[in-house]
């Protein structure tokens, strides 16, 4: 039995509407919910975005003169919660992998369309209900970790609304990894050898593999969770006999490899991105391959180093001290072959690539203070300081973030068929760089020096550090500004990009752009190396 | 450029591959069911750390009866060979044999359900009593609603097999063959929490 999968007979396209308009409709074509998800994705990084900006104005004076202390407590659980879970982990997973993945297998669309289109559109219902919940009874103020006891003792709605909208959006996480695991492993164009696919499909498949295994454990702890807040049940209540380390085991179990799920998908698009740039393959392919799925499993067992001081016993702290320290094993090893890549090469300067570099550079800092971190003795000295907020932004905003902005400018011809102005691009990232290093470099000196994170009020003390981060925030806010001055711009009236700007050799610039619905007019090409630049270059000699 | 270019032969073998594909919901469907499993995996780690790790206070300890979850593990168990029946009547295209051993574990999915509730009712505790209390009545009542959607589903597929003649016939197994997997999953996972909750 074969099932049709030619989105022109899917989406029965006379009933589509035409335009732009196709882009905020229900429609099952992979391209369309890519940048469903991408939109979407953006819009609620500017909510969580203006929510962080709350948080440094709050923070630029020591004592709570901003905001009162309960609605500083919701807008870090929100701003926390929207940009994990609305903004990065739909982004490099669902809008990048949506659109790439079919043309990298090249197929017309993924395994299952429909459940693609449902992943999508649980997001915005739950995202905005979580936005909404601030009206209701305050917003959950636990943080995103929804810590138990604080979060079953305080107010009780928001806190229930934030578990629904979080379940809501593990699902729709859930649903987008099966698909993926069934496009790469199954659709792949006859021919098409695993270890001929560009990375970002191996980044994808061990993405997924982690959110199928880990996401439905979060969605059984948050259930418990919901009957200690509901049904005062005693699962995570000490009063009632209950134990929050385990609320802690679980939780961590999800949201440690939540960090691969969010980072893993950006190692992908940096290996897309950089060998474009540089004119030269990929370095170490095979070695790249194995280094993800060595990210996958030992991801999937150090969760507890996020806990070493919640009465740990020893023995624990040596396996997931060790445990942990080994992943910085695979991920320097994707290091130094990204920096390969670009020993040597034709580099042509544009923001794509000054994106991509600045990841590199601002995710070896936050690796190192990562390794740091998983040492007992200096974990438990910086524990729950301001120090952990700069590695984990290290992590996520310098990694993640810079690479999503990288795509933006690498992908942004294929999709509309326009060039984005590489002078305001450039202007983007220098703000985005100095800001960002501005605001989160000094946080390293705060947490040495004893500023717990989560609290308004601090010492007095810490005033002008805070003051320049505070800046560096500010510097973050206004870089969005040439970046959708940019984006409108060039959508509207950019240059023409042609079909293949950047001359690359991955399938997705084989066809027209923007691609035509079914991807390719006839067949699919079929790429053996997707990284074959070294030879063009040998050739052109 | 290193696309091939192949001949136009290859072409149109090419573009009839890539308007339909094969069937992957199968595959689909046990990539669901491993995280299925994982979310029970989540809940069995759980309470087995309870059990380890927060003992019971003195005079709080609770004997369950075995009589009804053996008798549960039975009728779940003799329901996966009921189902597998109906699977092999469709494939001869039998299908009112198919839709007989349909009904037959559907019912033995509702008296499962109408066993547990019974011994819910008999239970000297209640959810909120203690931590043990609480943990039985998730595990017990999360497994409860897997078999309550199983038991549906089964009954849709039923229907459809005697409303719509065309809808499940041996050419068309999928509907029947999901559930069987489901159910069997189903299945599985009570025999493990039969083991850790009852016997341990």
């Amino acid at each position: 039995m074969t099932i049709s999968i030619d989105p022109q007979k899917t989406n029965n396209e006379s009933l589509q509407p035409k335009g732009w308009l196709r882009y905020f409709s229900f429609s099952l074509d992979h391209k369309v919910i890519g940048i469903q998800y991408l939109v979407c994705g953006f819009l609620f990084y500017l909510i969580g975005g203006t929510l962080a900006s709350a948080i440094r104005i709050e923070l630029a004076s020591p004592m709570s003169d901003f905001m009162p202390r309960d609605v500083y407590n919701q807008v870090l659980t929100l701003h926390g919660t929207i940009m994990i879970f609305l903004w990065i982990v739909p982004v490099v997973n669902g809008a990048f992998g949506n659109y790439l993945i079919p043309f990298y297998v090249g197929a017309r669309d993924m395994a299952f369309p429909r459940l693609n289109a449902v992943a999508f559109w649980l997001i915005p219902p739950s995202g905005l209900m979580l936005v909404a919940s601030y009206f209701v009874e305050g917003a959950a103020q636990a943080g995103w970790t929804a810590y138990p006891p604080l979060s079953i003792t305080t107010p009780q709605s928001g806190q229930i609304i934030w578990i629904l909208s979080v379940l809501l959006l593990g699902g729709s996480s859930i649903f987008g990894g099966i698909n993926f695991i069934a496009t790469i492993i199954k659709l792949r164009r006859p021919g098409l050898k695993l270890m001929q696919l560009p990375m970002y499909c191996w980044a994808m498949l061990g993405t997924s593999l982690l959110v199928v295994l880990s996401t439905p454990v979060l969605a059984g702890t948050l259930i418990l969770l919901s009957f200690d807040i509901i049904a005062n049940t005693g699962f995570f209540n000490p009063v009632l006999g209950g134990n929050v380390v385990v609320y802690q085991h679980l939780f961590w179990f999800y949201s440690h490899p939540a960090v691969y799920i969010m980072v893993l998908p950006a190692f992908g698009l940096v290996s897309e991105i950089l060998p474009v740039h540089a004119r030269k393959p990929l370095f170490g392919y095979t070695t790249m391959v194995f280094s993800i799925m060595g990210i996958v499993v030992l991801g999937l067992v150090v969760w507890a180093h996020h806990m070493f001081t919640s009465g740990t016993p020893p023995w624990m702290r040596l396996f997931f001290t060790i445990a942990t320290a080994f992943i910085a094993v695979p991920t320097g090893i994707k290091f130094f072959n990204w920096v390969a890549t670009l020993w040597g090469g034709k580099i042509s300067i544009n923001s794509a690539i000054l994106f991509s570099c600045g990841f590199i550079i601002n995710f070896v800092f936050g690796g190192i203070t990562g390794v740091a971190l998983a040492q007992v003795p200096f974990d438990i000295h910086v524990h729950d300081t301001y120090f952990v907020v700069a590695h984990f932004h290290y992590i996520v905003y310098g990694g993640t973030v810079f690479i999503i902005f990288s795509s933006i400018y690498h992908w942004f011809p294929k999709v509309t068929g326009k060039m984005l102005n590489e002078k305001l691009g450039i202007l983007h990232f220098i703000i985005t760089f100095i800001g960002f290093n501005l605001c989160f470099a000094p946080q390293h000196w705060l947490g040495l020096n004893g500023m717990p994170r989560r609290v308004a009020e601090y010492d007095p003390q810490f005033q002008f550090v805070n003051q320049i981060s505070s800046l560096g925030a500010l510097l973050m806010a206004i870089s969005t500004i040439p970046f959708l001055i940019n984006v409108i711009i060039s959508v509207r009236n950019g240059k023409d990009a042609g079909d293949n700007p950047w001359n690359a050799l991955t399938p997705e610039w084989l066809t027209s752009s923007p691609p035509p619905v079914e991807n390719w007019e006839g067949e699919a090409p079929l790429v053996e190396e997707p990284y074959g630049y070294g030879k063009e270059i040998y050739e052109q000699k | 450029m290193t696309t091939l270019d192949s001949s136009k032969e290859i072409q149109k073998n090419n573009s009839e591959v890539n308007e339909t594909h094969e069937d992957f919901r199968m595959f689909g469907l046990v990539t669901f069911l491993i995280a299925d499993g994982m979310t029970f995996a989540g809940f069995f780690a759980a309470y087995l750390t309870y059990k380890a790790v927060n003992p019971l206070p003195d005079g709080a300890i609770y004997e369950l009866e075995l009589p009804i979850p053996t008798l549960n593990t039975i009728l779940l168990l003799v329901s996966s060979a009921t189902f597998h029946k109906a699977g092999k009547a469709l494939l001869k295209d039998k299908n009112s044999d198919s839709q007989k051993w349909l009904f037959i574990t559907a019912s033995l999915g509702i008296i499962f359900l109408i066993c547990q509730l019974f011994e819910y009712f008999h239970l000297p505790f209640g959810l909120t009593d203690n931590l043990f209390a609480s943990t039985f009545y998730a595990l017990t009542g999360f497994h409860g609603l897997h078999v309550t959607l199983g038991t549906l589903m089964i009954l849709i597929i039923a229907w459809q097999s005697r409303i719509n003649g065309g809808r499940l016939t041996s050419q068309n197994m999928f509907p029947l063959e999901a559930v069987e997997l489901y159910w069997h999953f189903v299945d599985g996972i009570w025999v493990i929490l039969f083991i850790i909750l009852y016997l341990l």
